[in-house]
């Protein structure tokens, strides 16, 4: 399944951010985009972690891609994941505690982050090393901007702040913006329910529907029903309803 | 102590629900969830699969932790889940042919669920949050159950919703996984009612 034709680095980069966006176009690592895009530095937190994992699994992938026999690809990419993802949940929680306490379960959930089995399983079992490290590092800036985009909308309007927390996460004094104040003398309060989980699929439904008005005309898809890049999703979603009937 | 174990039940089911409120397995959620049959198939599997998946994992964790191997519980359970779901798939193809006809063509599909692999690590992370209630190995399977009902329910309210939302009118940039994540977001908001009950009932 090796095909080392040339590919260009520049497009492997850059087609993650807007026309493959993972989160936005290609549907897939809904729950922890949902989850953990409370606030900004929460979400942009997961994103960095899941763009290591990403980036790190994609490589080992790659490198390993013809000694990996294709039928028990997908149980020996899960491993190669899982120690990944182990790494990153020690550094979490040696160096930024808050954010493994933020982020809970999530974090050891990156194994089974549709994204990163995706990327293996389209791109790094077929390409090369470094391409495939490009990749896995557009694709996780991608899932990173979206996260920083559902989190900017519900942080704001649901607790009236922005990036608040931030010096829990990379030190310093800045905590943060908090428009609270401003708010009161507007006789206004925040939305608490954009930061509960009816908000969560509140927003990231209009801004599908952003993304796919901005795709149209430009000869791209629209964006498919949960699942449709996902790995599993031969016996999953549509194919697994159309066999049901 | 017969009140906890009905505490976990609420709570799986209503107030903290997986998939509305903790947000485990949405991609099922949206993906199985436009008829009502395969809803409630895929739900029976997944509880079938958590229910296993836990009774595996939770002596194992215990032998992890002896050894003091805990930080291999990720990659481990990982591996436990997917080989338990490979096993199951083979035994009841072989042997149980009408459980195999409703549940088989869901199971591999499970094996990168977040939600089995969620909930089995919730469960570990149970044991010190309710150390006060001394949480243990039948408390476990109760939470599994009933974060495994939970899921059946939103599924199956979640798609009598869907077979309503096909023939209505919605404006055409809100078509397709926008307006049902919008219809999500109000049934979430629905459950958000159930807020307070486990306390309200004296339970916990």
């Amino acid at each position: 399944m090796a095909n080392d034709k040339k590919p260009n680095l520049g497009h492997e980069l850059t087609k993650g951010f807007l026309k493959e966006n993972p989160v936005l176009r290609l549907v897939l690592g809904t729950c922890p985009t949902l989850a953990t895009s409370t606030s900004v530095v929460n979400g942009v937190g997961m994103g960095i972690a899941a763009t290591l994992v990403l980036i790190c699994s994609n490589m080992a992938i790659s490198a390993l891609r013809r000694v990996i026999p294709s039928k028990a690809r997908i149980p020996a990419y899960i491993v190669i994941i899982a120690s990944f993802v182990t790494v990153v949940q020690m550094l979490v929680k040696a160096f930024v505690p808050a954010l493994d306490e933020s982020l809970g379960v999530f974090l050891p959930l990156i194994v089974v982050n549709c994204i990163i089995l995706g990327r293996a399983e389209a791109f790094a079992g077929k390409n090369p090393v470094l391409a495939s490290g490009v990749d896995g590092l557009g694709m996780g800036i991608g899932f990173t901007a979206a996260l920083f985009c559902m989190g900017t909308v519900r942080e704001i309007l649901g607790a009236g702040t922005f990036l608040s927390g931030i010096d829990t996460m990379i030190g310093g004094s800045f905590t943060g913006f908090d428009f609270t104040g401003v708010l009161e003398k507007l006789h206004l309060a925040p939305m608490t329910i954009f930061i509960l989980p009816a908000g969560g699929f509140f927003v990231f439904g209009i801004l599908m529907a952003v993304a796919n008005r901005l795709a149209e005309g430009k000869g791209l898809k629209k964006a498919e029903n949960a699942c449709a890049g996902c790995p599993m999703a031969a016996s999953c979603g549509r194919k697994t309803e159309e066999k049901a009937q | 102590m017969i009140k906890f174990y009905i505490a976990l039940l609420v709570m799986g089911v209503l107030t903290q629900n997986f998939v509305l409120s903790r947000f485990l397995g949405i991609c099922p959620f949206l993906g199985v969830s436009k008829k009502l049959n395969t809803a409630v198939g895929m739900s029976a599997a997944v509880i079938f699969v958590m229910l296993l998946a836990t009774a595996a994992t939770y002596p194992l964790n215990i032998l992890l932790e002896k050894n003091g191997l805990g930080y291999l519980q990720t990659i481990v359970f990982i591996l436990v889940i997917a080989a338990l779901v490979q096993m199951v798939e083979i035994v009841l193809k072989k042997y149980v042919k009408s459980l195999y006809k409703a549940l088989g063509i869901y199971l591999p599909l499970i094996t990168t669920n977040c939600a089995v692999l969620g909930v089995v690590i919730l469960n570990i992370d149970n044991i010190s949050n309710y150390a006060a209630y001394s949480f243990g190995f039948g408390h476990a399977m109760m939470n599994s159950f009933a974060a495994g009902a939970g899921f059946m329910l939103a599924m199956v309210l979640f798609a009598g919703v869907r077979s309503r939302l096909e023939t209505a009118d919605v404006p055409k940039f809100l078509q397709g996984l926008p307006i049902t994540l919008i219809s999500a977001s109000i049934v979430s908001m629905s459950f958000l009612g159930f807020g307070g009950l486990v306390e309200g009932l004296g339970l916990l």
